[in-house]
């Protein structure tokens, strides 16, 4: 057995194959991950096979679904299954802008409170906590009066930056527990800069919390745009799930019995939120081996 | 030579630190080099604090440290990295000092990295291993595994080999054995010993007299922030002047003979008088029950022996 | 007898097989007696204490009988064990004193404890403020939070309540560790003290740390690798140890008095096997010194001569 290659590879985590191993097995995280892939697929591709434009009107107003529209028409006689899928990409978007931001701002914040403590630490919680009590739809609203229309990039910043706080707390926390550890002294008597101990040591020991964090972050982010987007707040002439429910609900597609016009989108988010939880309670028990059940 | 000259602590409490809760207190002492000075005191005495600090993991918030000559408390930076290449510790815990998601290598990885940049990978092996086997350890034994496959004395027995990579002078050892089992803690106390012959010096800090005895040339009697007695340890242990050692003499539990009968103390009766309190609680206490009790002053008993003045004089 | 084990077997119960922690034990104890159960991380000496109060969802007997003053104890049924449990058989935890629920006052605490036994605490007031008394702790300690009182007067509160309904049997697991050699003393002299106030009848003193127990115990029984080595009376343990590991582990001992400078002291190389698959034979024979082909075959526990018992062929 050769003795020069032992001090080469020191990053591997502790049993990779072990937490495959019961990823795959793990009924909850593979329904989960399987339904929010499959719509991920389908926000990617379907759009380059439906009609380019989904606010084209293509034809007679409110058609059931039909083998020539898949999805049948809205109001206006545009084509739902093409808004529906181009919609999905927007949310999806949208979801990993927002949802980054807020995962980078909560990082930033919760690790550099945690790790540095004293003054900065409580500048920090004060931010958050202020964060945290405003009311962020009156805020929307303020903001977007002022400018002269929104964008899906201003909706993903804006949800990113208010969404972080909860997140920051939480990794804050963490990262002041494992802080006062000893190796992260013995870190420090190794010559090594701050920036490098919270990255390399105490960032790996939070990894799936880090992870389960992210994708929480993710599946809030596309259901507040959809509420925005619901309620107007959305970009205009934004096609997006959120979007089509409130064009549905505006034009009564309710009392028309236009079902075909807020069903799917309405299944689409809850689709993807609820398939993101699910999957979120899975990686849990993956990642905790205490919650696993040993069969 | 590491010189400690009236250092003390004191810990903000209370919100944005209005109280202060004082840990040390105006504790001045030296290590020298190829000799082991111990530190010896209860729970919530500050003897983990002095060697945070000498360690530059606290900082100071009076007096000073000097390591030949410099102030190591303004040490900053590349100042303060070449400070890391003299002085190193190594904690009591030795599961907490591991990484548990890396590998045990991680520690030396870490100062290759920062240390030994210029060395080409064959020569930083050999330097690794003999460092390995200089402390009794077989390098295919330890290298590679995760903390949790090995033992607690192995685990001590690799981070002294950490610190001996570099050309330190002064190991600061905290608690080290109070985690190992019997059967392990003789030898890491011998290779603790051993550095001595290198030309290292040893603060060794702990609760356990008999160690203490054992191995070091010096000791440093504390208690709740303050030194009572502090000298050459076979004059300490042999001639103890001052009540509380001769309390923590009488009550260490000894193999071959039994306690012998507490000395009364003036004040209240019982071992009681000298329990250490839970710290956070009596120190806050004392924040708001107006000014802590001076420290004594420190009386030459004889050649190389200093005791804490004490009311009523020394028993 | 107070107690007697008969050929005990524990076992913890892992994804990969049973780990038998404690490996066919027996051994007595008598009424008045302070047992000293000695042994390093891994022993099963915790285990052994343990189990003979409270089995952890893990833990499992295989095998063996316990008889309590000749009542047979039920431990693997949980309610069953509940009728013993602090009214006949007491346990005082590792870390007891920094275990006290930092939100209750101490006298609430007492009180929840003893009324989940049915026993209404008006009924247990006088004969507890007489306890704490006798310990040295004021009545007003029932009013006071755990953070109030130090470590010491925590630990004695608890040894207070464990045998508030005078057992016949206390565990005491790792009571003095982690203690300062002041407080150590105080609770090492409540041990002796509980004892012969009559207010506890056996106590079976669970501690790695030899010198504690002889100032305090009667008796030694020295534990490897989930079996008994030796059984002695302290003095004999210490003085005329015959079996190779205790003669080791007493050799490896700092005493004040012993410097490094002038007699070198050695610990015993190696560690002890895996309880997952122990090895056939004697289980120190890798680690000693004294090693030979007989110790193939594991040794019996012999009394070699009254009270003395060791598993060694070398020593008989």
């Amino acid at each position: 057995m050769s003795t020069d290659t032992t001090t080469s590879t020191d990053t591997t985590t502790a049993p990779r194959h072990e937490l495959v191993y019961f990823a795959l097995r793990n009924r909850k995280l593979v329904i989960g991950l399987s339904i929010v892939g499959f719509l991920a697929i389908v926000a990617i591709v379907a759009p380059l096979f439906a009609r380019s434009n989904p606010n084209a009107f293509v034809g007679p107003p409110m058609q059931p679904p039909s083998s020539s529209y898949l999805l049948g028409t809205t109001y206006f006689g545009q084509d739902v299954y093409s808004q529906l899928v181009n919609g999905l990409r927007q949310s999806f978007l949208v979801g990993v802008m927002g949802g980054g931001i807020a995962f980078v701002v909560a990082t930033a914040v919760g690790f550099t409170a945690g790790y540095r403590g004293g003054a900065v630490d409580e500048v920090l919680n004060m931010l958050t906590n202020v964060l945290l009590v405003i009311p962020t739809l009156a805020l929307l609203i303020i903001i977007g009066g002022y400018l002269k229309g929104t964008s899906i990039v201003f909706e993903a910043v804006f949800v990113g930056a208010t969404a972080w706080p909860w997140a920051a707390r939480a990794i804050r926390a963490q990262t002041l527990s494992l802080a006062s550890r000893d190796f992260v002294g013995l870190a420090r008597l190794s010559g090594v800069r701050s920036w490098r101990i919270v990255v390399g040591e105490v960032a790996p020991n939070m990894s799936s919390y880090l992870f389960l964090t992210f994708i929480l972050l993710f599946g809030n982010a596309i259901l507040i745009s959809a509420s925005y987007d619901f309620l107007g707040f959305g970009p205009p002439n934004g096609v997006s799930l959120g979007n089509m429910m409130n064009l549905a609900f505006a034009w009564n597609a309710l009392q028309l019995h236009v079902w075909w016009w807020f069903v799917p989108p309405g299944i689409a988010i809850m689709a993807i939120v609820g398939g993101l939880y699910v999957t979120n309670v899975g990686l849990d028990e993956v990642f905790n081996p205490k919650l696993r059940s040993v069969s | 030579m590491l010189n400690l000259e009236k250092l003390s602590k004191s810990f903000r409490g209370g919100s944005f630190g209005s109280g202060a809760i004082p840990a040390v207190r105006q504790v001045s002492f030296s290590i020298a080099p190829g000799e082991v000075t111990s530190l010896i005191g209860e729970s919530g005495s500050g003897k983990s604090t002095i060697g945070k600090m000498i360690l530059r993991l606290l900082p100071v918030t009076s007096g000073t440290i000097t390591f030949d000559g410099v102030d190591v408390a303004s040490l900053k930076g590349a100042a303060l990295k070449e400070y890391y290449r003299k002085v190193q510790g190594v904690f009591q815990d030795p599961f907490s000092c591991y990484n548990p998601v890396f590998r045990v290598d991680r520690i030396f990885t870490m100062l290759e990295r920062e240390y030994f940049g210029g060395l080409g990978a064959r020569e930083w092996s050999v330097k690794l291993h003999a460092s390995l086997e200089a402390v009794g350890l077989n390098p295919t034994d330890v290298l590679g595994k995760f903390a949790h496959e090995l033992s607690g004395g192995q685990l001590q027995r690799l981070l002294v080999a950490r610190a001996l990579l570099l050309d330190i002078e002064i190991l600061v050892a905290d608690e080290v054995i109070s985690m190992l089992d019997a059967s392990t803690r003789i030898d890491v106390l011998n290779l603790l010993a051993g550095l001595k012959a290198r030309g290292l010096g040893v603060l060794f800090i702990t609760h356990d007299l008999s160690l203490g005895h054992y191995i070091s040339e010096h000791t440093v009697i504390l208690r709740r922030g303050v030194v009572l007695e502090m000298g050459e340890t076979a004059k300490v242990f042999g001639n103890p002047q001052h009540s509380y050692t001769k309390m923590l003499l009488a009550s260490v539990p000894r193999l071959h003979s039994h306690w012998e009968p507490l000395e009364p103390a003036a004040g209240s009766a019982g071992p009681d008088r000298f329990e250490p309190r839970r710290p956070a609680v009596a120190r806050a206490r004392r924040t708001h029950a107006g000014p802590p009790e001076p420290v004594p002053l420190l009386v030459e008993v004889e050649q190389g022996h200093l005791v804490a003045f004490e009311q009523g004089g020394p028993g | 007898m107070s107690l007697d084990v008969q050929h005990l077997v524990v076992a913890y119960r892992t994804l990969r097989g049973d780990v038998r922690a404690v490996d066919d034990v027996s051994f007595s104890v008598a009424d008045g007696e302070i047992m000293g159960l000695a042994g390093e991380s891994g022993c099963g000496k915790s285990t052994l204490g343990n189990s003979l109060v409270r089995l952890d969802g893990r833990m499992r007997v295989l095998a063996g009988r316990v008889l309590l003053d000749g009542t047979e104890l039920p431990l693997s049924d949980w309610d069953a064990m509940d009728e013993f449990r602090f009214k006949k058989i007491s346990l005082v935890p590792q870390y007891s004193m920094s275990a006290l629920n930092p939100t209750r006052r101490i006298g609430k605490m007492i009180s929840e404890v003893v009324r989940s036994r049915k026993i209404r605490y008006k009924d247990v007031l006088p004969e507890l403020e007489r306890r704490l008394r006798l310990v040295g702790l004021p009545t007003d300690v029932l009013a006071k939070y755990p953070i109030e009182l130090s470590g010491g007067m925590n630990q004695r509160v608890v040894m207070v309540l464990t045998t508030l309904l005078d057992p016949s049997l206390l565990v005491a697991d790792e009571v003095t560790s982690a203690l300062d050699v002041s407080t150590q003393r105080a609770v090492g002299e409540l041990l002796v003290e509980l004892r012969d106030l009559g207010i506890v009848t056996s106590t079976i003193m669970i501690t790695h740390d030899l010198s504690i127990l002889v100032q305090v115990a009667d008796s030694v029984m020295v534990m490897y690798a989930g079996k008994v080595v030796e059984r002695a009376p302290t003095a004999t343990i210490v003085d005329a140890p015959r079996h190779p590991y205790t003669k080791l582990l007493i050799a490896s001992l700092p005493e004040v008095g012993v410097r490094y400078a002038e007699h070198v002291l050695t610990g015993i190389p190696g560690h002890p096997p895996s309880l997952l698959d122990p090895p056939t034979g004697c289980r120190f024979a890798d680690r000693c010194p004294f090693a030979s082909a007989e110790c193939a075959v594991e040794p019996p526990l012999v009394e070699l001569e009254s009270g003395h018992l060791v598993a060694c062929w070398k020593a008989s």
